[in-house]
């Protein structure tokens, strides 16, 4: 790695020390404000910071988080220091800090935002990128998913020198990947089906079997993918099949490990080597956490939009123990809870059900047309108040999981 | 052919005196915004009055079936919603369910689609069904957000309440009537939101506007299977939890 210039390393250590502060005094865990102040002062610092890296983003609607801390712990078998926004703060100032903290790592594993993916893979001249799915999510503010795909598609034949490893079960992933020219294609499954109807080459009907997608009209299809998620095991570029069996609950979280292992693979990780270390990851940034409340285990699920919900609703406890549902429509979630009616809530029938958040109501109604008996319920003390000691999970989107967690800790 | 869980297949068969059939046309394509949630308030409000309900989901690649009572479509961004128009044209289904007075209720992308024009992904001019006296266009900025509406006294509909997500610009003929007048937010840009005109009924109110306004689903409800018995109140507790906190919170 290069030495960085004056203005640069200036830019980094007043960030560092801004940040600091902040986590001193309790704002937040620093490195929003930190990137944003050292930004100002180096517009060109994510450049800068990256050269000499071996960068890997990872971006998609759901599973950033996890995938980029599950990735971080696979290049562990490296042994060599891993840059990463371990944290979920995916913009440019929260990418700056990451690798302004960690100065003399040789890899950077960075969560991105969809829409700044771009941006920041020119910026980082970044030696991997991974897609992992895209669904609606947050309607209201952000760009409609056909055209962040295409900016996607633009932004990645434009980098000749970067490995793209791709979902190759969610089309519009495809079809985004496809004009890069080296793709890794992961077979990682797709339960969210209803944004990928369309061709999206062509926008003809896309037909679906056991063998995959393909459009009715066009040449587009599903490729053939080097790494697969078959059940609960991994099936490797060279075909040994591995049971994952990993701390983290979920088909989505197999998924999402799948990706990671192929990520390390190509930077020479041993498969083996690994996936142990992706086992021992049990929660991640508050997600997937068991806390104790008065005598109830309290598991906190995060899901933002109808895709994440369907991948919540596959981990819950099995049996009819309770469910609290929580939901916000602040501006990090969106202001329309329209995309609850996309969820199908019949699962939960036979479980005591509390609703809370900002728009219960919203949540009351949508049960109610499902038959899906509930209560409502003031917070997430009122409900541990009101079912028996044991298992308690907790589904909320973005702004109602962070309150939830403010209340039982941030024990993690 | 993708058959989606839980529905039937469209068939010929007539209804049964005291049915309902509806369809929901092309959710594959027009789906985005919880469109799900219209054709869940429809079926509900009429099993509680006792009605029996059967539902139909056709994907574009299916034919529209042409014995429908009530048809349903919704939301999708530019590219879906060009696909589903030519679809529409080709099948003929649904201008022939018009012009025979059958109840068609429309939102969104969907509400443009069914009339002369709307804009395509550049804003050029696409040739939708022209089925309701309608002409769309892209505006010069989204609008986005809650919107209040007072409904057209002469269809007896308390005022609406519900979410616009859309850039579209939509002048009425001579032929249709406004829904309503806009109270807060944009609708159809001029100050009023949505039309009507027969038993064929859009808006711009998107994704699940029934839920917020049980009185519009009784409206296209009564249309199909004449005057309706009114719910007990439980039944409609928390709907009208749910009306008067949305509209408290716009109108502060």
């Amino acid at each position: 790695m290069g030495k960085l210039p004056l203005r640069a390393r200036l830019a980094t250590t007043i960030g560092g020390a801004a940040g600091r502060v902040s986590r001193l005094t309790g704002r937040g865990d620093g490195s929003v404000i930190g990137g944003v102040l050292s930004l100002r002062l180096e517009p060109d610092l994510l450049r800068l910071l990256s050269a000499g890296r071996q960068v890997v983003l990872v971006t998609g609607t759901n599973g950033k988080t996890t995938t980029t801390r599950l990735i971080t712990a696979a290049l562990g078998a490296l042994g060599q220091p891993v840059a990463s926004n371990a944290f979920g703060a995916n913009m440019e100032a929260g990418l700056t800090s990451a690798l302004g903290q960690a100065r003399g790592a040789p890899f950077a594993v960075l969560e991105v935002d969809e829409k700044y993916m771009p941006a920041v893979l020119q910026a980082t001249s970044a030696r991997v990128v991974v897609l992992l799915n895209l669904s609606r999510d947050q309607m209201d503010r952000a760009a409609e998913i056909w055209m962040v795909a295409r900016r996607w598609r633009e932004a990645l034949a434009a980098a000749p020198n970067c490995r793209v490893i791709a979902n190759a079960d969610d089309p519009l992933i495809v079809w985004a990947a496809a004009a890069a020219p080296r793709v890794t294609w992961v077979a990682a499954g797709q339960r969210w089906h209803e944004d990928s109807w369309c061709c999206p080459e062509c926008g003809s009907h896309l037909r679906r079997d056991e063998l995959g997608w393909r459009c009715g009209e066009c040449t587009f299809r599903r490729p053939s993918a080097r790494w697969v998620l078959e059940d609960s095991a991994v099936i490797d570029a060279v075909g040994n099949v591995r049971d994952l069996s990993l701390a983290l609950p979920g088909r989505a979280n197999r998924s999402n490990a799948v990706m990671a292992l192929a990520v390390a693979d190509f930077f020479g990780a041993d498969v083996a080597q690994a996936l142990p270390r992706l086992r021992e990851v049990s929660s991640v940034a508050g997600r997937y956490t068991q806390v104790d409340r008065r005598g109830r285990r309290v598991r906190l699920l995060l899901a933002k939009n109808p895709a994440g919900w369907l991948e919540a609703f596959d981990v819950l406890q099995p049996g009819s123990s309770p469910v609290m549902l929580s939901v916000n429509a602040q501006v990090p979630d969106g202001r329309d809870t329209s995309w609850l009616w996309d969820v199908d809530y019949r699962v939960l029938r036979g479980r005591p059900v509390f609703v809370t958040g900002q728009r219960r109501l919203d949540l009351a109604v949508r049960l109610e047309a499902d038959q899906v008996a509930f209560e409502l319920a003031d917070d997430i003390d009122d409900v541990v108040d009101r079912v028996p000691p044991g298992e308690l999970d907790v589904v909320a989107n973005y702004t109602a999981f962070q309150q939830i967690r403010a209340v039982v800790g941030r024990a993690s | 052919m993708a058959v989606r869980p839980g529905t039937g297949r469209a068939g010929a068969g007539r209804r049964r005196p005291g049915s309902l059939r509806l369809v929901w046309v092309y959710p594959d394509l027009l789906s985005t915004y919880g469109d799900r949630g219209n054709l869940l308030v429809l079926k509900r409000r009429a099993r509680l009055r006792g009605i029996e309900v059967e539902s139909v989901e056709v994907n574009a690649d299916e034919p529209v079936p042409r014995q429908g009572d009530i048809y349903l479509l919704g939301g999708g961004e530019d590219l879906p919603q060009i696909l589903a128009a030519r679809r529409l044209r080709d099948d003929g289904g649904l201008a022939a369910v018009a012009s025979r007075g059958g109840v068609i209720f429309a939102v969104c992308a969907g509400y443009q689609l069914i009339g002369s024009e709307f804009g395509g992904a550049e804003g050029e001019p696409v040739a939708g069904l022209g089925i309701i006296d309608i002409s769309s266009g892209r505006g010069d900025r989204r609008g986005v957000g809650e919107i209040i509406a007072d409904v057209d006294p002469a269809l007896g509909v308390p005022r609406l309440t519900g979410f616009e997500n859309h850039q579209g610009v939509t002048r009425l003929g001579p032929g249709a009537r406004p829904l309503a007048k806009v109270t807060v937010g944009v609708g159809n840009g001029d100050g009023t939101e949505g039309a009507y005109a027969g038993r064929v009924l859009g808006s711009y109110l998107h994704g699940p506007a029934l839920a917020r306004n049980p009185g519009l689903a009784d409206l296209l409800l009564s249309w199909a299977a004449g005057p309706l018995p009114p719910l007990d109140g439980a039944d409609e507790e928390w709907a009208r939890q749910l009306r008067e906190e949305r509209l408290a919170a716009v109108t502060g």
